[in-house]
């Protein structure tokens, strides 16, 4: 017996642990990805059952603004779901407007922050070591400032007064101010500012594995350097053009500050819509329902993001 | 006569008369401070399989890279078949280059990969996918058309970069250390495939390797380099039984060199006296040199004759203790401390299966060569 005690004390501490949990039944390796699933689970899943139950229930004047979605009287179970609030989104045209016009601003957005975006990537991916740092660090800078900071700069940027229509009447290029601020022009600028970084960074992450001496053989075989690009570096960087898309163009459908502070009223975005549902409406059951829509337009995207992700994962 | 003319044909080096097919002319290659190639000049004629041979870092790929267009000669010029390539980029260059990493495409199958530089050509369809099967025959890669890069085997995946190489027809193929990424037995059966298709095709190989037993089995000529500098140019058998000097006497197989100073010079023998070797050493041919210069004394381990008994009526005679033996299968390399603490490498071919009788460990041996066996070097 004291052998045996002797043996467990000379066992390594971390062997000790993981020898508890095998014994109750979980390996080293199950606990490490039940971290994850729990936070997970906790963070995402339940409240995506409380939001789809709430979508599910009818609005009313109380507190909280919902009526429950069962019942339990003298022992009968009543559960009753409402999915008015579903067939009352696709009655009101104003959510299908909304949801095509978040779609289209985030995709044209997203279009844009690839234009701009691939050149930078590029550009940073073939930079000597030492000011590929510099430029990297210059990427991720912004983010050490406030989001709603810099877009309240944008308004300071853009509004009638501002720097861009002061220095071109200064310049004599114009007479009178150019109306920017609350147009959809500005939605784009702003949206295309803030998740520039979200396109550069996979973007650059693929780039900079790109081979050269595929580029050296492909000019070698007779490639102009445009050639090469569209042949050689365009179709292996694909990975990294579809994780940069869609990083960028799922947080802009649901996008709500942007629109808010430099749209006008005719941008009409799905976030602005949920937070009118939510706050001035005090409708929560339209607004879940409208959150839960919103998702499952969404899933189409991320499904193919991490399917891209997939691949990309396969090349290297 | 005619015998002349042929040894000619075989050898256009050796007839002044013959144009280079490619010719380097004084170029230099600067990286900032470091001089990579320092002023080479060098003529390749059509046909020839040329090896630039040398350590890391001798520049020899730096001069393969300026041929391709991917470096610029800092002076110098370079010409291929009366062509003048200063401004010419890469892609507009009659040369192709097979990669040290293959760099084949990894998005494109075999098939596309080697019709990559036919489509650049903008040849049509039809006659893309004939030179593509046709080069596929030549390498043997017919059943692999579709298969991806990445399911290959190494050897099939060089075979892939020679045909995509190959397949444009290139004046001159550069080859950057082309069988380095192969294991030792299929490295020599590459290596007879790739003279004979060289042979077969008649196009201007210039092969760049730091291994001196492919260069020697490969090329018609090679040139060895040393610190951006090319140090002799020849054919293998020249190169390596009379080395220019100690670099490459050293530098190609391995070679016992004794330190030693003339003492007699004549028009048809040298002696030179050796400390190290604590002989005079009989050489049976005039040297360039004068009386008492210092020279190096360079005999391969092979042209070493040796034995247990001493040998009478010999010159060059050494004797000493048998310190390692390595043995190699085909022959057995020895290492002999001579009486004065020097080593010498000799080598002896194994001709019978017993060890009975052989020389071994501790043994008295002697040691003797002829008078045209080594080399007397003078830088």
């Amino acid at each position: 017996m004291s052998d045996k005690k002797t043996f467990v004390d000379r066992m390594p501490f971390s062997q000790q642990i993981a020898g508890f949990f095998a014994r109750i039944g979980l390996s080293p390796r199950a606990m490490v990805i039940a971290i994850p699933t729990l936070w997970l689970l906790i963070f995402f899943l339940i409240p995506f059952v409380v939001v789809a139950k709430i979508s599910l229930s009818e609005a009313a004047i109380a507190r909280p603004p919902y009526l429950p979605l069962w019942e339990f009287k003298d022992g009968i179970l009543n559960v009753t779901l409402n999915i008015g609030n579903y067939i009352f989104l696709t009655e009101d045209p104003l959510y299908y407007s909304a949801f095509i016009e978040s779609i289209t601003i985030a995709g044209f957005s997203t279009f844009f922050a690839l234009l701009i975006g691939y050149p930078m990537a590029y550009m940073i991916a073939r930079a000597p070591d030492r000011t590929r740092n510099i430029l990297l660090m210059l990427v991720i800078l912004p983010f050490w400032s406030s989001f709603l900071l810099r877009v309240y700069a944008w308004i300071g940027i853009l509004k009638t007064k501002g720097l861009i229509n002061g220095a071109l009447m200064w310049l004599g290029i114009i007479d009178d101010p150019i109306v920017m601020m609350q147009t959809d022009f500005a939605v784009y600028v702003g949206i295309v500012y803030t998740y520039l970084p979200f396109m550069i960074l996979p973007l650059y992450a693929n780039l900079v594995k790109l081979d050269e001496s595929l580029l050296e053989a492909a000019s070698d075989l007779g490639a102009s350097p445009f050639m090469t690009f569209l042949t050689i570096t365009l179709p292996l960087s694909l990975p990294g053009i579809f994780a940069g898309s869609l990083l960028v163009f799922i947080p802009a459908v649901g996008e709500f500050v942007i629109p808010q502070l430099l749209g006008g009223p005719d941008t009409l975005m799905i976030g602005k819509i949920l937070w009118n549902e939510f706050f001035s409406n005090r409708d929560w059951p339209v607004a879940s329902a409208v959150a839960i829509a919103m998702l499952f337009v969404l899933v189409i995207p991320v499904m193919l993001l991490q399917k891209a992700q997939q691949a990309d994962g396969e090349q290297s | 006569m005619n015998e002349q003319t042929c040894v000619i044909d075989d050898k256009p080096w050796l007839d002044a008369r013959q144009p280079p097919f490619i010719r380097i002319k004084n170029v230099t290659k600067k990286f900032g401070d470091f001089i990579a190639v320092n002023n080479v000049s060098l003529d390749i004629y059509r046909s020839e399989l040329f090896c630039l041979l040398g350590g890391s870092g001798c520049g020899k790929s730096t001069l393969l890279r300026m041929l391709s267009g991917f470096e610029l000669p800092t002076s110098g010029s370079i010409e291929i078949d009366g062509q003048d390539m200063a401004g010419l980029p890469p892609h507009a260059r009659p040369t192709n280059m097979m990669f040290q990493s293959y760099a084949l495409f990894p998005h494109m199958n075999v098939e596309k990969n080697i019709a990559y530089g036919l489509q650049r050509d903008g040849l049509n369809r039809q006659e893309v996918k004939q030179r593509v099967q046709e080069i596929l025959t030549l390498v043997q890669l017919q059943d692999f058309a579709k298969r991806k890069p990445s399911q290959l085997s190494g050897g099939q995946r060089q075979r892939v970069a020679l045909a995509r190489s190959l397949v444009k027809k290139p004046k001159v193929l550069l080859l950057d250390e082309p069988l380095a990424a192969l294991d030792k037995k299929l490295r020599e059966e590459t290596q007879f495939e790739l003279v004979n298709i060289q042979e077969s095709l008649g196009v201007t190989f210039i092969v760049v390797t730091h291994d001196q037993e492919e260069a020697m089995t490969l090329s018609t000529r090679l040139g060895v380099m040393d610190a951006g500098e090319i140090v002799q140019i020849g054919e293998p058998r020249e190169v390596y039984e009379y080395p220019g000097n100690r670099f490459v006497a050293d530098f190609i197989g391995s070679v016992n060199i004794f330190d030693g100073r003339v003492i007699e010079e004549d028009t048809n023998f040298v002696i030179i006296r050796s400390e190290e070797a604590k002989i005079d050493i009989h050489v049976s041919h005039g040297v360039s040199c004068t009386p008492s210069q210092k020279v190096s004394y360079a005999i391969r381990p092979e042209k070493i004759q040796m034995c247990l008994k001493k040998p009478k009526n010999v010159k060059n005679l050494l004797k000493g203790r048998v310190n390692e033996i390595a043995y190699m299968g085909n022959l057995s390399v020895y290492q002999i401390e001579l009486e004065g603490g020097k080593r010498v490498r000799v080598t002896q071919p194994n001709t019978i299966r017993s060890d009975e009788g052989a020389i071994t460990w501790e043994d008295e041996v002697y040691l003797w060569w002829d008078g045209a066996a080594g080399v007397v070097l003078t830088s």
